[in-house]
């Protein structure tokens, strides 16, 4: 089967009725739920429970019921100082096949039922027989008791991090959260130290340690800048405001059998990392193709994937207006397109389309790509 | 831009003063917290016995970041009078005179009263690093040279007072502080960062929710891009094969050349910082060049404008040519050869002529350079 055949063209969609009343069921549900608040960290001892803390105390200070159910003993000076005065609602301690568990005490929470809940060590496990499995459950309890939770995570511990943690640090740690977990949070910070800090911290200078922490480092701030882009996104949709442009690159990659889509992929994936930015193919389908164009092109839309490409066929009388149409929509920040390979008796578009683009698309960088027959 | 050009050289004969380390403080806002954790480490120095002292602090008269300066010794602000009003500024002889091991320098993108020694601040940042004391910074992400357009663009202000993004890639640790717009838009609220009538006016102008969420995901993957830039100094180390990403691997990176062409239009400025924030993100080298046309029919050059831009370029290490030719378009692609040049970038505001016809430069050199990569910036209108 052709690989054409497998991308959807794209149509400008609108909610069906369905998403909206999950929507509204959202919005009600997260109505009656507590507030979370997220402290994303890089490394441990980056400060992620100070912060926690030192928000409760200002919190406490300003008259909210903030409790403790969850923190790391023996606290250092600087953390015991800011839990002087929070309540604390102790842990329960248990074993299990000869492992130590700490578990909240979510009952006593319920009973109690403070304004605010602090939780350090979100991705910790439960021993088999409790409430949930994991502690980011509970917190998923709490929240639904109407009680905000303020809480605290390592970027290590994120699951769908785990083969990018695995590549840099050579482990794979056992307690994770899932990212639509962190997604979820009402609020995400980002608790940031610098790497010499964190090295002095831990006594040591080896490069292998700056370099590890380095994009620990890197992987977080841009864990933290994907999930408030989505924040920002879900904002302007209820509020009905349209962003023209976002504060990242979005390059758009426009294919022909006749251009050297390869280098212009390629480029477009370099660029698009490079930005941390994301890489939008699409292909103008234009009647039917013959046998070899269809080859080509079924290899250039394979390679897009490759490359992990958002891939969009778009069908259209006007292949300039279609990707100006196109472009305008995904809030493209630069356009890609090719010269085509030479060829005296069938130009691909009609009428040198690569002027015809720079004329019409003013509000996009565009980028011609050489073909290789004329270097 | 590379270490090397604040490095002293080795053929001095007297041992160089090692240079003093700049670690800047990167926040969104005013509010986010930058000058609080800045005096926070001070005071974490001042405890273990570092000598530290605040060079410059600015207030604003918010009373948990005074509390933060107690023990902490000030050194007094220089006074200096302007058409008949008293200014104050750092004091950067004084702290020279005093020479502190580490000092507290906060705005960053500030600019000095006219007739100090030096137009800006982080000029006078310059000095004391080059004196050997460590600086401590603040600084806001939009005030960088290179999202200006962008912060305009989604904010609709043009921040005037800039720091060339060289300065803080040189810097030798960006933290972030960060805060949820939400968090802070509450301290606003609350009159913790402006006086209520100050505060009220700010959340309906630039402190909208989406303003502030657009611009701390700016500070977000601007700090990243720093981080990755210390990176690429640090040995990579061998790697296990199972450890190999998902990913095809890239074919061996090829060393990007960026050509910008200048014209003496005001979008000109526009088209320095977008090819050089490419540039740079590509870790490229980039070189400007503008071509006068030898005819005497040409239109004429306003030249104040011209030399403008390619100040304006040189600021950013960015390297200038002007060339003289009869044709525009070909001299670009000429000299585009010549220097090995892989990316041109030109202008839109050159693409259509008198005429609008595709005779233009734009559409000359896309035809001539077949064998380039162009690109043409958008007109980026708000």
């Amino acid at each position: 089967m052709s690989q054409l055949s497998n991308v959807h063209p794209s149509v400008p969609r609108r909610p069906s009725p369905d998403e909206l009343l999950d929507r509204v069921q959202a919005e009600e549900r997260r109505a009656r739920r507590g507030r979370l608040k997220v402290f994303l960290g890089y490394a441990s001892r980056v400060g992620k429970s100070f912060r926690m803390l030192d928000e409760g105390r200002r919190r406490n200070e300003r008259g909210e019921d903030v409790v403790v159910a969850a923190i790391q003993f023996p606290l250092t000076p600087d953390l015991e100082a800011l839990m002087a005065n929070i309540e604390y609602i102790p842990v329960l301690k248990e074993s299990y096949a000869g492992k130590e568990y700490e578990v909240m005490d979510v009952a006593s929470i319920f009973r109690r039922h403070p304004r605010v809940c602090l939780v350090d060590e979100l991705a910790r496990d439960n021993p088999p027989g409790s409430r949930n499995p994991k502690r980011w459950q509970d917190v998923d309890n709490i929240l639904d008791q109407g009680i905000s939770v303020i809480t605290a995570i390592n970027l290590q511990h994120i699951e769908e991090q785990q083969d990018e943690i695995q590549r840099i640090t050579g482990k794979r740690p056992k307690e994770t959260v899932p990212e639509r977990f962190l997604r979820s949070a009402d609020e995400v910070v980002l608790v940031d130290a610098a790497v010499d800090d964190m090295l002095q911290r831990s006594g040591s200078s080896e490069p292998v340690d700056v370099r590890r922490l380095s994009e620990l480092r890197e992987l977080a701030l841009l864990l933290a800048a994907d999930v408030i882009d989505g924040q920002l996104e879900n904002y302007l949709r209820a509020n009905g405001v349209a962003l023209r442009w976002g504060s990242h690159e979005r390059i758009l990659v426009c294919m022909t059998p006749r251009s050297d889509a390869e280098a212009m992929l390629r480029s477009g994936r370099r660029n698009a990392d490079r930005f941390h930015g994301s890489l939008l193919v699409c292909y103008v389908r234009q009647g039917a193709l013959n046998a070899k164009d269809r080859a080509i092109m079924d290899a250039n839309l394979a390679l897009a994937r490759e490359l992990e490409a958002d891939i969009q066929v778009l069908e259209g009388e006007d292949p300039i207006d279609a990707i100006i149409r196109l472009a305008r929509e995904q809030k493209a920040t630069q356009i890609f397109v090719g010269h085509s390979a030479p060829d005296p008796w069938k130009e691909f578009w009609s009428r040198s389309p690569v002027d015809r683009l720079i004329k019409a698309a003013t509000e996009f960088d565009i980028r011609i790509f050489p073909h290789p027959q004329t270097s | 831009m590379s270490a090397a050009d604040t490095l002293p050289s080795d053929s001095d004969t007297t041992p160089p003063q090692p240079r003093g380390r700049l670690k800047v403080f990167l926040g969104y806002a005013a509010g986010v917290g930058k000058t609080y954790q800045m005096l926070d480490e001070a005071q974490e120095l001042r405890r273990k016995g570092v000598d530290v002292v605040v060079g410059y602090f600015e207030s604003h008269g918010r009373q948990d970041t005074i509390a933060k300066t107690t023990n902490l010794e000030l050194i007094p602000r220089r006074k200096t009078e302007y058409r008949g009003s008293i200014f104050e500024d750092m004091d950067v002889e004084a702290i020279l005179r005093r020479k502190p091991c580490v000092c507290l320098v906060d705005e960053f993108a500030h600019t000095n009263v006219p007739g100090s020694a030096r137009l800006k601040r982080w000029e006078d940042v310059q000095v004391l690093l080059a004196a050997g004391i460590d600086v401590f910074t603040t600084l806001n992400v939009q005030h960088l040279e290179s999202l200006n357009d962008e912060v305009w663009r989604i904010t609709g202000v043009r921040v005037r007072e800039t720091v060339p993004d060289w300065v803080v890639d040189a810097a030798d640790e960006v933290v972030l502080v960060d805060l949820t717009a939400e968090a802070l838009q509450n301290r606003l609220h609350r009159g913790v960062v402006y006086t209520a009538e100050k505060a009220k006016r700010a959340m309906e102008n630039f402190f909208t929710e989406t303003n502030l969420t657009a611009l701390r995901e700016m500070a977000l993957r601007h700090t990243a891009h720093e981080v990755e830039g210390r990176l690429s100094s640090v040995a990579a180390p061998a790697r296990d094969a199972c450890q190999t990403a998902a990913r095809p691997p890239e074919p061996p990176a090829r060393h990007d050349r960026i050509l910008i062409c200048l014209t003496e239009r005001p979008s000109s400025a526009v088209l320095i910082r977008r090819g050089k924030r490419v540039a740079d993100y590509l870790h490229a080298d980039c070189l400007a060049v503008h071509v006068q046309r030898l005819a005497p029919s040409g239109p004429k050059i306003r030249y104040d404008a011209l030399e403008k831009h390619l100040s304006f370029a040189r600021n950013l290490h960015i390297e200038t040519h002007v060339l003289r030719a009869n044709d525009v378009a070909r001299a670009i692609v000429d000299f585009a050869r010549e220097r090995n040049v892989t990316q041109i970038f030109l202008g839109r505001s050159s693409a259509t002529n008198l005429f609008g016809g595709f005779c233009s430069t734009v559409h000359r050199v896309v035809r001539l350079a077949r064998d380039r990569e162009i690109t043409v910036v958008a007109e980026r209108l708000r």
